[in-house]
């Protein structure tokens, strides 16, 4: 198993004469919790698109899990998680049904599934909704029941693109504290997000500013390199001097 | 694939969940076929007209007599003024305006030639047409009786006699002309294309629009698995659809079957393909479900109006006619009409249905190349 | 105001960026027009024949000429014999096999009659009668020319037919109002019920509704737009009608514009209607497409005659706003009617978008959804 999750090295995208982003170049530790910070417009999500195979570098090397994004994206997706903003779970499904969906595509063996399914149930807490539809689950729970199918298959990373938006604190909290039952067994998780207070949780972040990386290491490193108190000081640093961001 | 298995069964969940869209799916078709097996003739049923009799003789009126009699036509309107009766005309309360100078019996029963004068609401050309056939043989019979009539009254007298051709026509294969036995074929192969072109195609752009589509192309799902998962359901409910309609096309209308049924269906297969495939070319060219609606709207309306189905092919310019050498639903509305009535074989209609699979193939090899799971 | 006409600007601008759903807006009534216009007849032209001529004469070969010679016929065939017949149509080509008796022009000239058959496939019950009244007529007009050479005239009753409003029968002066009556339907009430359900398929609808625009504003806003575009589409089918068809223009072009307007306003209340009682696009586009478009093109008259129909039909066709509108057009397009004349479905019309509108606003204020 290669001990490096994520490497790249001067990863650009353009679009048209648009760099969406510049050359970046960076690690991720396998295990580690990494979050990849950025304001709206810096190129967080065309990078992580990058990454999961959604989308061609314009230049640069990128491998995942040891496998190049150019040459062997479908074997990286059999081996990634993802979990979207939008939670992309199908609302006119059952959580049953939407756990046996993607489990299936992601080739559990039917016995094992049916085992996995009632895990799922039983750790989110939907034993007395399992079949009702994802539809009239309120977002708290939608975002456990993503999370959950994201990791289903064991992938050795599991992406997720702003998990905690729009859901309380307490809910928060609990998420985060499931990223770090995944992160214990192993799995690498690379999070972007906009809670500068999450910052804190990872192992280490990222900052995104213009399309370049700005900044990375630990939050300790990070703050103190800035001589800042917060990480979301460190972020206003770095970002006041941003041309790109919210119009 | 097991892939494919968990993809159909998704696909299958989420089809009969929605509510709104079974009736669409499996009513719409049965009630269309009805209404349009019912109203798609050019059959006279009824004809108001309006009489200006200035003969008021016994022969006018045995001849208005024989016009209501036949059951088609309907005296609306009696008046010696013509203004009046153009007036109903153009008001649309009378279609045809029968005109009897007053000479009318005289000339006749002198053995010369009796004028009359009909007048027809020309709108709608065939319909008009009809009119004037339908008149044309009641006037025919009526002269033809009449003069024979005459010829033993009064057989010294000179009949002016003038060369005929008779005319006698035989219609085959719907002697009848009966209407519905040539719609119903083809209204089977409309119904069918609806399903087929819109609802693959649709769903694929809803995926989009609601974001699930990203999340499908994360996973290890290859292209042409997302494509057999999305066209399968509605290729099986097309033929479903299909089967439900040649029963009804069989028992109650009646329709003959001449040709041979496996191979409707064969064609059928064949044919749902190529317009799923276009709708799933259509999918690929759009974002938004209204956009790729309104797309495949134009040009399924086009296909259908020129498919032969309301107006006849034959009647159409060159150019057209050529045009429909592209036309999917031009080709199996023929091929339908030439196995169920005529009883055609693999013989007459080879050679259009392999111009099907290669319409088919090539939408599909286009579509699946311009659909590219990355999303840029 | 300034609320509304902020949104309106939105509405313009939106569907003005589309620029793909704007061609196909534009493009596709003069495209329809014109395949329509050129292509869909109940003309005969080229229609593929064949000949068994059992006499092989003089007059059978003139009139085979004529029927060469005609626009209408295209001699595919020459039969030997009878037997060929059966197994022409079932190539499915040939529409009609002429076939004159032998000894034909000594019949004619001893007997003063002789026979032809017209054996026609009727699979297509249209296409006989067409193909089968376009060679009878043929035949009769060489007949009368045979006659008149003798000077004499035919005994028996003599019905002298004028067509009116179309003498020509063209069936593109039928098509060509259904034809405004069918775009108009598709755009108004296609596009509305579709940008309707959108807003409120994205989420957008429950923003517009906490503005301060009140439900009415939302929907005038919505429909200004397609009310523009129909207004744009009916003047350039209008144009290229009179210009490429040559449809005639008995009427009056006010009376028509105003009565366009309240169609176009009648369909726009349908899409409306449709939008405030379906939940997400897919639902609207297919009623739309089942309840209004399809009974358009099929009940209203646009192709098969009303009056054809079944009673049953007949009875239904009379909920289809298309059908009073066909009538209207038709009339001051070909009859050169007044307004007098076609109160009745004007009225009728006007009834139909007035509950239709009621009905949305009901509905609008009822449901935030």
């Amino acid at each position: 198993m290669p001990e490096l999750a994520i490497q790249t090295e001067n990863l650009t995208r353009t679009f048209g004469d648009f760099t969406a982003v510049d050359n970046i170049t960076f690690e991720v530790k396998q295990g580690e919790i990494f979050g990849f910070l950025g304001a709206n417009g810096a190129g967080k999500t065309t990078a992580m698109r990058m990454l999961t195979g959604l989308l061609t570098p314009s230049s640069g090397k990128a491998l995942v899990s040891g496998k190049d994004v150019y040459s062997e994206a479908e074997a990286i997706k059999k081996n990634i998680g993802y979990m979207s903003q939008k939670f992309s779970l199908y609302d006119d499904l059952t959580s049953e049904e939407n756990i046996q969906f993607y489990g299936g595509i992601y080739g559990i063996p039917d016995k094992e599934l049916a085992k996995k399914i009632d895990e799922v149930i039983e750790s989110v807490g939907l034993g007395d909704v399992r079949k009702k539809l994802v539809r009239s689950l309120p977002l708290g729970w939608k975002q456990k029941l993503a999370f959950s199918i994201s990791i289903l298959h064991n992938p050795k990373i599991v992406f997720l693109d702003e998990p905690t938006g729009g859901v309380d604190p307490v809910t928060r909290r609990q998420f985060w504290e499931k990223i770090y039952e995944v992160s214990d067994q192993g799995i690498t998780v690379f999070v972007t997000t906009h809670y500068m207070d999450e910052a804190e949780y990872c192992d280490r972040i990222s900052i995104m500013v213009d399309g370049r990386m700005d900044a990375i290491g630990t939050p300790k490193e990070l703050k103190e390199n800035l001589d800042a108190v917060s990480i979301e000081d460190v972020f206003i640093q770095l970002a006041r001097s941003a041309e790109r961001g919210d119009g | 694939m097991r892939i494919i298995k968990f993809l159909l069964r998704k696909e299958f969940l989420q089809i009969f969940r929605n509510r709104a869209m079974l009736p669409i799916l499996f009513v719409m078709p049965i009630i269309q076929l009805l209404v349009l097996s019912f109203a798609a003739t050019y059959e006279l049923k009824e004809v108001d007209f309006a009489l200006i009799d200035m003969d008021q003789s016994r022969l006018s009126r045995e001849l208005t007599a024989k016009f209501q009699a036949t059951g088609y036509f309907k005296l609306e309107l009696k008046t010696f003024d013509q203004s009046e009766a153009q007036e109903a005309m153009n008001a649309g309360n009378v279609k045809m305006i029968l005109r009897i100078p007053s000479d009318f019996e005289n000339n006749l029963s002198s053995g010369k030639q009796a004028d009359l004068q009909l007048i027809i609401d020309a709108v709608d050309g065939s319909t008009a047409g009809l009119i004037q056939s339908y008149s044309s043989s009641i006037l025919n019979d009526l002269s033809v009786s009449k003069l024979a009539e005459l010829r033993i009254e009064t057989p010294s007298q000179q009949i002016q006699q003038a060369k005929t051709i008779n005319v006698i026509s035989q219609n085959w294969y719907n002697p009848d002309l009966d209407y519905i036995t040539y719609m119903v074929p083809g209204i089977l192969v409309v119904l069918v294309s609806m399903i087929g072109v819109f609802l693959s195609g649709m769903n694929i752009v809803r995926e989009y629009e609601i974001g699930t589509i990203e999340q499908l192309n994360v996973t290890p799902i290859r292209k042409y698995q997302f494509m057999i998962g999305k066209l399968l359901p509605f290729w099986v409910i097309g033929m479903f659809d299909l089967l439900i309609g040649l029963a009804l096309a069989r028992f109650g209308f009646q329709i003959p079957f001449l040709g041979s049924l496996v191979t409707i269906l064969v064609v059928a297969g064949i044919y749902l393909v190529v317009l799923q495939s276009l709708g799933l070319l259509i999918s690929t060219l759009t974002h938004t479900q209204q956009q790729a609606m309104f797309i495949a709207w134009f040009i399924m309306v086009i296909f259908i109006l020129m498919g032969g189905l309301f107006t006849p092919i034959e009647s159409m310019p060159q150019w057209a006619q050529n045009l429909t050498l592209t036309n999917p639903i031009a080709y199996f509305i023929k091929i339908m009409r030439m196995v169920l009535l005529k009883g055609a074989g693999w013989k007459e209609i080879q050679f259009m249905v392999y111009t099907l699979v290669a319409m088919g193939s090539g939408l599909l090899l286009i579509s699946i190349n311009r659909y590219k799971k990355t999303t840029a | 105001m300034n609320s509304f006409s902020g949104f309106v600007t939105k509405e313009f601008k939106q569907i003005y960026r589309d620029k793909r759903t704007l061609t196909v807006l534009f493009g596709m009534p003069i495209i329809m027009l014109v395949l329509f216009g050129f292509a869909i007849r109940n003309e005969v032209t080229n229609a593929q024949i064949g000949i068994l001529d059992l006499s092989k004469d003089e007059v059978t070969r003139t009139l085979t000429q004529k029927l060469e010679a005609s626009s209408s016929f295209q001699i595919r065939a020459y039969l030997e014999s009878y037997e060929e017949v059966e197994g022409l149509f079932r190539k499915g080509d040939i529409k009609e096999v002429v076939v004159f008796e032998p000894d034909f022009k000594e019949k004619l000239i001893r007997d003063n009659k002789a026979d032809i058959q017209i054996i026609t496939d009727a699979t297509d019950p249209n296409l006989a009668n067409l193909v089968q009244s376009y060679t009878s007529n043929i035949i009769r007009d060489y007949v009368q020319e045979l006659n008149e050479t003798g000077d004499v005239q035919q005994a028996g009753l003599n019905p002298k037919v004028r067509m009116m409003y179309n003498p020509e029968l063209r069936s593109v002066n039928l098509f060509v109002p259904g034809l405004i009556a069918v775009i108009l339907m598709l755009i108004s009430a296609l596009m509305t019920s579709i940008s309707i359900t959108r807003e409120k398929e994205l989420g957008n609808m429950e923003i517009l509704l906490v503005s301060p625009l009140k439900p009415y504003h939302i929907i005038i806003g919505k429909v200004l737009p397609y009310l523009v575009l129909s207004v744009v589409n009916v003047v350039t089918i209008l144009v290229l009608a009179r210009f490429v068809f040559q449809v005639p223009f008995q009427g009056s072009y006010f009376l028509f514009f105003t009565e366009a307007i309240l169609f176009i306003l009648t369909a726009l209340a349908l899409g409306v209607f449709i939008s405030s009682a379906a939940n997400n696009q897919q639902t609207a586009m297919m009623v739309s497409l089942a309840g209004l478009l399809l009974p358009t093109v099929l009940l209203s008259g646009f192709i098969f005659p009303v009056d054809s129909m079944p009673v049953p039909l007949q009875i239904v066709s009379h909920a289809i706003p298309a059908k009073w509108f066909l009538v209207i057009v038709r009339s001051i397009m070909l009859k050169g009617s007044e307004f007098i004349l076609i109160w009745k479905e004007t009225a009728i019309l006007a009834g139909i978008t007035l509950f239709f509108i009621a009905l949305s606003l009901k509905n609008f204020k009822v449901r935030l959804q």
